[in-house]
């Protein structure tokens, strides 16, 4: 499967990832390989087989509605670049 | 040219649960930013997210009030964007299978009831809270309601008007406090809308472009919102432009909707079912019992209140939105079971107090026992109907049963024929042109003599016996 120099542009603009011309073309052609791979599974015969989501049959799990320790602020916060008054910062997202 | 307008609704109801959908973290409400948050709900890598049993439960509640098909296997979906209020850089939310399908509600709009179509229900978790810094360029993000259950319900495009808008948003929220899963409170944010509109030629079959309204946290704003873009698609449509597909975000300040995003960032969210989450299978048996548990909803309440107590349809609407008053009615006549007097007085008196005073039921500073009382009181002559307002406004203020404070106050209605005799006798003595007015065939008169019986006994004497004393010294 081929994937063209737009499709590239948008995955990018999605993932907010800021990509120059070269890499660009360098990126359709690998994503391209990737998918071309990828389609061999296609050669499989899924005749009568349901579109499968997960790998194992199992189903339903849950947890009990009950409340468990929370993780201590300073924790939480401790992967910030930036914090204030136990507030992650980050740029403003609407101008 | 004549336009119908075209309107479906997406409402998002947080799930009253202790704790998170996916996590062991308090749902609770106001405490200081980010101590409410594990390494789940802060999307660490490598954390496994477990459904909580309870949000299923409160979601088939939800389904089953609202008439819809309960899907007997469901799936968790990843909703893939990038926004700080959403640490994973996915939502996890129900997609292509959701839990519920198929439902419907019905509204009173004026004297029609009109059924509005669900198309669906699912499950999902909330975002973070972000403040935008007012100096500065950044914005600050608190996690606590990261992953805060909520129900989302979408509606069929089966809404033609504001006011059904405004009707069928009632009757859910109605609904989700009447069946206990969510507080539906619209201001505080436990209750959302957004609202998809667009119009069409009258008695076309094509829907035309639709705008996303967002940001209407109110009742009056979700209808004030709608009438305006409705309008401003008429103009634009009238001026031979083209309504833009597009979400609007509505100024409650301005009143008018802005655009909030351009085209060109159309939604790509690139669902996919969540790897991290086994398929939900919900079996009869637990349909069964949720339903076992389901209370009486609004309109079987409404309905039983018009059958067993033959109140009007208007009293019963109004008595039965919501539980708690229909609660409240019940307890007064378990003390006094006349239902028509117990509507006037709660639907009147009660609900005019709560009014200006601005408290729910569930405060009123009178109970229904109390209330229930003091119409027993009238029922059995202690009390007039007038003296009744009295006693019902000193219940208010003090919070004193409805006899003690007749007693205090001495207001005990005069049934004494000897003393109600004796009044109206010095009445007739100073008012003898009234008399011969009276007598001359103006027998509307007869409201003066009672009037000034009721003033100088304070309206205190009963005043059937009033009228017979006065009917009988009258000739």
């Amino acid at each position: 499967m081929k994937i063209t120099k737009n499709e590239v542009i948008h995955v990018a603009a999605l993932s907010r990832l800021d990509m120059n011309e070269e890499s660009i073309d360098k990126f359709a052609s690998q994503i391209g390989t990737i998918l071309e791979y990828v389609d061999t599974l296609k050669q499989v015969d899924t005749e009568g087989v349901k579109p499968t989501s997960h790998a194992i049959f199992l189903t339903n799990a849950f947890r009990e509605d009950e409340e468990k320790e929370h993780l201590d602020r300073e924790n939480a916060l401790a992967n910030a670049p930036e914090k204030e008054d136990g507030n992650f910062v980050v740029p403003k997202v609407i101008a | 040219m004549e336009f119908e307008s075209v309107i479906g609704l997406e409402v998002h109801a947080q799930l009253k649960t202790k704790t998170k959908i996916f996590c062991s973290c308090s749902t609770a409400f106001g405490s200081p930013p980010n101590t409410h948050t594990c390494p789940v709900c802060l999307g660490m890598p490598g954390v496994l997210p477990v459904l909580n049993k309870k949000v299923v439960d409160y979601t088939i509640r939800m389904a089953l009030a609202t008439n819809c098909e309960i899907e007997r296997e469901s799936r968790f979906a990843r909703k893939n964007y990038f926004y700080p209020d959403l640490p994973k850089g996915y939502q996890i939310s129900q997609y292509e299978l959701p839990i519920a399908r198929f439902g419907h509600i019905d509204i009173e709009v004026g004297d029609e009831t009109k059924r509005i179509g669900i198309t669906r229900i699912h499950m999902e978790e909330d975002a973070g809270k972000l403040t935008h810094d007012p100096d500065r360029p950044v914005s600050r993000v608190d996690f606590n309601r990261t992953g805060v259950p909520l129900m989302e319900i979408v509606s069929e495009p089966d809404i033609r008007t504001p006011e059904e808008a405004g009707a069928y948003l009632r009757k859910l929220r109605s609904i989700v406090r009447y069946i206990g899963v969510s507080d539906g409170n619209m201001e505080e944010g436990s209750f959302r809308c957004d609202a998809n509109v667009s119009i069409m030629p009258k008695g076309s079959e094509t829907f035309g472009t639709r705008a996303e309204l967002k940001n209407l946290n109110s009742f009056k704003h979700v209808e004030k919102a709608i009438y305006y873009e409705i309008e401003r698609q008429k103009e634009i449509i009238g001026d031979g432009g083209e309504v833009v597909q597009e979400t609007r975000l509505w100024d409650p300040v301005k009143n008018v909707t802005t655009s909030m995003r351009s085209k060109e960032e159309a939604h790509d969210y690139r669902y996919f079912p969540d790897p991290d989450l086994l398929p939900l299978v919900v079996e009869n048996e637990w349909i069964d019992a949720v339903k076992a548990e389901l209370p009486e909803l609004p309109d079987e309440k409404k309905d039983r209140f018009i059958k067993a107590f033959g109140l009007p349809s208007y009293d019963a609407e109004v008595l039965t939105s919501s539980r708690e008053l229909a609660d409240y009615f019940e307890d007064c006549l378990k003390v006094f079971p006349n239902a028509k007097p117990v509507s006037n007085w709660v639907m009147g008196s009660l609900l005019g107090l709560l009014n200006t005073e601005g408290k729910t039921i569930e405060d009123s500073p009178i109970s229904a026992h109390d209330l229930g009382h003091l119409l027993k009181l009238i029922d059995e002559d202690v009390i007039s109907g007038k003296i009744a307002k009295t006693v019902f406004d000193e219940m208010a203020k003090t919070g004193k049963p409805p006899k003690k404070i007749v007693e205090e106050k001495g207001l005990v209605q005069v049934t004494d024929v000897s003393a109600i005799e004796a009044v109206v006798a010095k009445v007739l003595e100073r008012s003898p042109k009234e008399i011969e007015e009276y007598k001359g065939g103006k027998t509307k008169v007869l409201g003066f003599f009672v009037g000034q019986v009721m003033k100088e006994t304070k309206g205190k004497a009963n005043p059937k016996i009033v009228n017979e004393i006065l009917r009988d010294k009258l000739g």
